[in-house]
């Protein structure tokens, strides 16, 4: 019997301990997969909660739910990964042997990354939304807030799903429309980056929206501190972006066990083949999703497009056969823009977003680059899917790598 | 004394770096840093050696993180180095590609 060990049970771990123990032997392989949370977080779902859209009730399902019964499920959290040995120990002191490992440990944030990000204002007037705790303290908090300066800040990048603050700040633009509030409240986006978006295409877009709705963006705005006593972010290059209420992007890091075990990069990311999936240290060591460090955005459209390379590189090395380097860094995301509409694009480690419609060419049903009403609800039934489809690994409608058919370059002025 | 011609021998791509890395000479580099407006010291040379090491081990240039986790070079001393996006800033001057950053 040999053993295959899947660190992670988010939407990445899950996909994988599905999909190997349908193609896998039971009488050859045994399939362990470690979380130290038994709770599966449908994460693109925490956007929505800080405007009372949804509740911790639409976005927490029990892990077991969707692991096959086949797999042995461990509730533990790693203590060290170590790749000589080919061992996982865990912090009750059980150990894993493994004859390949699957990394999908993901990302966690890091706020204690930012000088005084942490102090007197932490959940009283400074709240991120990428945890169930933050969204839900965020969503008590807007509740009652009578307006004033509201700034999003992403810290560093790379983030978990880019275009969530993004989305973020078009539904606060909204939320306050709705409360007849408007008025009373100023928006400001400070990002690390140049632009709004890290594609110059996609920036150009969502700037024009940004503008409409009147939201000021900071850019190359690095943070080197936040000053609880005078309410102001202050970066490395001096200047200053004063809040009432700040909504942080913190640091994203990979997970603790990672950094321990030397694993990591200077983030704490697995240096991953970016074709292969492959780790580049070892090669019985395969790595999926935000733990990766592979130039594609950190979301669950990528880790979907990754599992087929994922799985087919784990047979092949089993086969002795050569790795093939089938992932293009695909990823697609919808953007919520509020008023019911979004945006939705589509892109890869070469390829720009373009327009088009996706995922069937010339007819949709959802238009890319455009915002829609079509997209918003492709947005909100994207959940259904997820839940019953996707975790599962179950065919669904797209296809792994990006397709040119039916798209057009948006038109260079 | 290094003249401003001496960036004329060489390549630069389409965002202004280095088309090859091998190219990069010390001249080279004062003359990029001269059109940034940047006097290069040893401090500065802490980083661009530091960058040239990572480039030459990954093809790409290091991240502003990574800079200052391995040299004793500070975020806030780099951006007083660089400023104005110094991971950036540092890879061009170091003759390196435009670090692909983060999507």
């Amino acid at each position: 019997m040999k053993n295959i060990v899947i660190l992670g049970a988010g939407t990445g771990g899950t996909m994988v301990a599905n999909k190997l123990a349908h193609d896998l032997s039971p009488n050859e392989w045994k399939i362990t997969i470690v979380d130290k949370d038994p709770r599966h977080f449908y994460q693109p779902g925490f956007l929505f909660i800080p405007f009372g859209i949804y509740t911790a009730n639409d976005v927490i399902k029990p892990k077991k739910n969707f692991l096959p019964s086949t797999v042995n499920y461990v509730i533990g959290e790693i203590e060290i990964i170590e790749p000589a040995q080919t061992q996982v120990t865990l912090t009750d002191g059980s150990v894993l042997p493994y004859d390949y490992l699957v990394i999908a440990t993901g990302t966690r944030l890091a706020p204690e990354e930012i000088e005084g990000m942490m102090g007197d204002g932490w959940y009283k007037n400074i709240f991120d939304f990428y945890t169930l705790e933050g969204a839900t303290l965020l969503a008590k908090h807007l509740d009652k807030w009578q307006g004033g300066r509201l700034v999003v800040n992403v810290a560093e990048m790379p983030i978990k799903c880019p275009v969530a603050p993004l989305e973020f700040l078009f539904l606060a633009d909204w939320y306050f429309t709705e409360k007849g509030m408007r008025d009373k409240v100023e928006l400001i986006y400070a990002t690390p980056l140049p632009g709004a978006f890290t594609k110059p295409v996609s920036t150009a877009v969502l700037q024009s929206t940004l503008d409409d709705k009147d939201i000021r963006v900071e850019t190359e705005f690095d943070i080197m501190e936040v000053d609880n006593e005078t309410q102001v972010i202050r970066s490395y290059d001096e200047r200053e972006v004063a809040y009432d209420l700040l909504v942080t992007i913190p640091t994203n890091m990979g997970a603790k066990a990672i950094i321990n075990s030397g694993l990591g990069n200077e983030l704490g990311f697995v240096p991953t083949d970016p074709r292969t999936l492959q780790s580049k240290h070892h090669e019985n060591i395969f790595v999926i999703g935000d733990a990766a460090n592979v130039p594609t955005s950190k979301a669950g459209s990528v880790v979907h497009f990754e599992l087929e390379t994922v799985i087919e590189n784990i047979k092949n090395h089993m086969a002795g056969l050569p790795l093939e380097p089938t992932f293009d860094g695909h990823a697609n995301c919808f953007i919520e823009s509020g008023h019911g509409k979004a945006y939705l694009i589509d892109f890869n480690y070469e390829t720009q977003p373009l327009m088009g419609h996706y995922p069937i060419p010339r007819v949709g049903p959802f238009t890319l680059l455009e915002e829609t009403r079509a997209n918003h609800l492709g947005k909100l039934g994207f959940k259904w899917a997820y839940w019953n489809m996707m975790l599962k690994a179950r065919p669904m409608l797209v296809s792994n790598q990006m397709s040119m058919a039916g798209k057009v370059p948006v038109s260079e002025n | 004394m290094t003249s401003p011609n001496i960036l004329e021998n060489v390549t630069f791509d389409s965002d202004g770096f280095l088309e090859d890395y091998l190219d990069w000479t010390p001249d080279i580099a004062e003359g990029i840093a001269a059109e940034e407006g940047i006097v290069l010291t040893d401090r500065h040379y802490i980083v661009i050696n530091y960058a040239r090491k990572i480039f030459a081990e990954t093809g790409d240039a290091p991240t502003m993180r990574g800079i200052t986790k391995n040299t004793d070079v500070s975020t806030k001393e780099l951006y007083a180095l660089f400023p104005k996006g110094p991971a950036k800033k540092a890879a061009r001057i170091a003759g390196l590609k435009k670090p692909t950053g983060c999507i």
